[in-house]
């Protein structure tokens, strides 16, 4: 990725242009959300908290590579109780939105 | 990463906003939901074939207990709903904080803690550690096994904000030199401290927009981790969520005509008992009977519903209510406050859960208008949301929250158990209006009197 032997301050520039499109993505991302999240009808709200819990636990992406590298046992059980930890989210969170969002129904044309 | 790994990440990320875009619309919400399911398993799929894995057994196991724990959490009953978002935001934040703190450590000897990436890792732990503590006295609130009552005492404000400074001098101090590790877990203490402290002073009513702000935290957990991390998907995923909890908040907030502030260190609930008691006025009272003549007769009814109905669990008793009236040919709707229940949204859910039909379910500012018109509006287990001094007496706690103006309507009728004021000991003049009648007992019960007297009538029973 980048040299670790470099000069501190030259380490310290390459990594702010890195951070700075990080911040980009970061800065991007929060008004497609922001945008998207308003159009959301109020009626799922609660519906919308529990996927976006969901969706959140994409923290499981890091815990997964901290887990997997393995590079010691302190790191790598802490990467895998995080793992545990976004699991128990991603399942629960997908699984009670879609139980809500099925009990959403119009009036039935028969009653 | 490897080309085929960012390429994962990509498509999952589009997934993810179509997944919340498709929200927008009970119709397509669920089709969301399988977006979303698309996405994650792109992202577990595509992070699983990094070649720097080295060991999958561990992950397997993790994966297997996370299922077996997730699974029972999502049968929870609706009324429990905001105690497993706030356990799960708790989870959440448990993750983020134990990622950065291995991080922290993994960093610190080979001398690779950067300003960047120290300051990423103080404010992931610090966001990470307080939505979990938080969060997690949050959800005893909600459950009840810790008092719901705000909890307060002398200078709490002061200790509050001078936790938290603390923890920013010391989350600096890191940053600037990252190899004083003896700080670490200083910071890390402070911010497991922070959020059990913040969620102390809170009470009942409060709880949707506290929920709302953790959420929030949770996704800007995720946000920092993505910058620990350099991953992008983290960040666009975790910045969806946060932004997501900022929205749900600010609506809250508005709801209650607060400001953030007020919410986190006001301590609303524990000022302004008493006092209205020296007046005393008399609400008249109606038979169910009666009742059940004046809501037939009428071409249109506005049910206003709130927490007190969950409580009661009279949401199915109402639905019978509703299906009789319905078949009369009265006009039913249901006026549902923002903050009615315990997280955004709560009141619909519930509603639908009785299987009452989402078109019925009208938000306040839609059915305001409407209110002059309206025949009758039965208020059951709402009280503060219906009470007309939020719009005129500036002495009242609530003066100026958005309210449904029950009022309004020829008649009103309230079911209660009792004339005792509700929350935070606001007495609600609607109550005592020339136009309201008072149906005293237990929401279901009384609902289910009055769809008695109904069937009644018809000679059905």
């Amino acid at each position: 990725m980048y040299n670790y032997d470099a000069k501190a301050s030259y380490h310290n520039m390459d990594m702010s242009t890195a951070f700075i499109s990080l911040l980009f993505v970061f800065m991007l991302a929060t008004f497609v959300g922001l945008d998207v999240i308003r159009r959301v009808s109020r009626l799922l709200h609660t519906p919308l908290m529990s996927l976006t819990n969901a969706i959140s636990a994409i923290a499981v992406v890091g815990a997964i590579l901290l887990a997997g590298e393995a590079e010691t046992p302190f790191s790598t059980a802490l990467g895998l109780i995080a793992v545990f930890a976004s699991t128990t989210n991603i399942v629960s969170g997908f699984l009670i939105t879609d139980r809500m969002l099925k009990m959403f129904k119009r009036r039935d044309p028969g009653s | 990463m490897s080309a085929a790994t960012e390429l994962t990440y990509l498509v999952s990320t589009a997934l993810f906003i179509f997944s919340l875009k498709w929200m927008s619309d009970p119709k397509t919400a669920r089709r969301g939901v399988f977006a979303g399911v698309v996405a994650m398993a792109l992202a577990v799929g595509g992070t699983l074939i990094h070649h720097e894995i080295v060991t999958y057994r561990g992950i397997a196991i993790a994966f297997v207990l996370g299922t077996i724990v997730g699974v029972p959490l999502s049968w929870v009953p609706l009324t429990a709903v905001p105690q497993r978002t706030a356990l799960s935001h708790a989870f959440g934040g448990l993750a983020a904080g134990l990622v950065g703190t291995a991080k922290y450590y993994l960093w610190l000897p080979t001398e690779e803690l950067t300003t960047f990436r120290m300051a990423a890792i103080a404010v992931e732990i610090v966001l990470g550690y307080l939505t979990c503590t938080g969060s997690l006295m949050a959800a005893g609130k909600l459950q009840e096994v810790l008092p719901t009552r705000p909890i307060t005492y002398r200078n709490q404000n002061f200790i509050n904000f001078g936790l938290f400074g603390l923890a920013v001098v010391i989350a600096g101090w890191l940053v600037v030199d990252p190899s004083k590790p003896f700080l670490f877990p200083i910071l890390i203490a402070l911010a497991l401290s922070f959020g059990v402290l913040l969620i102390l002073p809170i009470g009942g009513a409060d709880m949707p927009t506290v929920i709302s702000l953790l959420n929030s935290y949770a996704g800007l957990a995720a946000v920092a981790m993505g910058f620990v991390m350099e991953n992008k998907l983290l960040i666009t995923a975790g910045a969806l969520d946060g932004s997501s909890g900022l929205i749900l908040s600010i609506i809250m907030c508005r709801a209650m005509n607060r400001s953030f502030t007020n919410v986190l260190f006001g301590a609303f609930g524990q000022v302004q008992a008493g006092g209205g008691a020296a007046e005393q006025r008399t609400a008249k009272s109606a038979t169910s009977e009666d009742a059940a003549q004046i809501l037939e007769n009428a071409n249109s009814v506005v049910i206003i519903p709130g927490y007190g109905m969950a409580v009661a669990q009279a949401q199915h008793r109402i639905r019978d209510l509703y299906e009789h009236l319905a078949k009369r040919g009265v006009d039913v709707k249901f006026a549902i406050h923002p903050v009615a229940g315990r997280m955004p949204g709560h009141m619909n859910v519930l509603l639908a859960e009785a299987e009452i039909p989402y078109d019925r379910l009208v938000e306040m500012d839609d059915i305001n208008p409407d209110m002059p018109q309206v025949d009758v509006a039965l208020v059951v287990g709402a009280n503060d949301v219906v009470n007309p001094a939020a719009r005129h007496d500036s002495k009242s706690p609530i003066f100026g929250m958005p309210i449904i103006d029950a009022d309004k309507a020829k008649t009103v009728m309230a079911i209660k158990r009792s004339m005792n004021p509700g929350f935070a000991g606001i007495e609600n003049e609607l109550y005592f209006a020339d136009n309201t009648l008072m149906l005293f007992g237990d929401a279901k019960a009384v609902v289910g009197d009055l769809v008695k007297q109904m069937a009644g009538g018809e000679s059905v029973h």
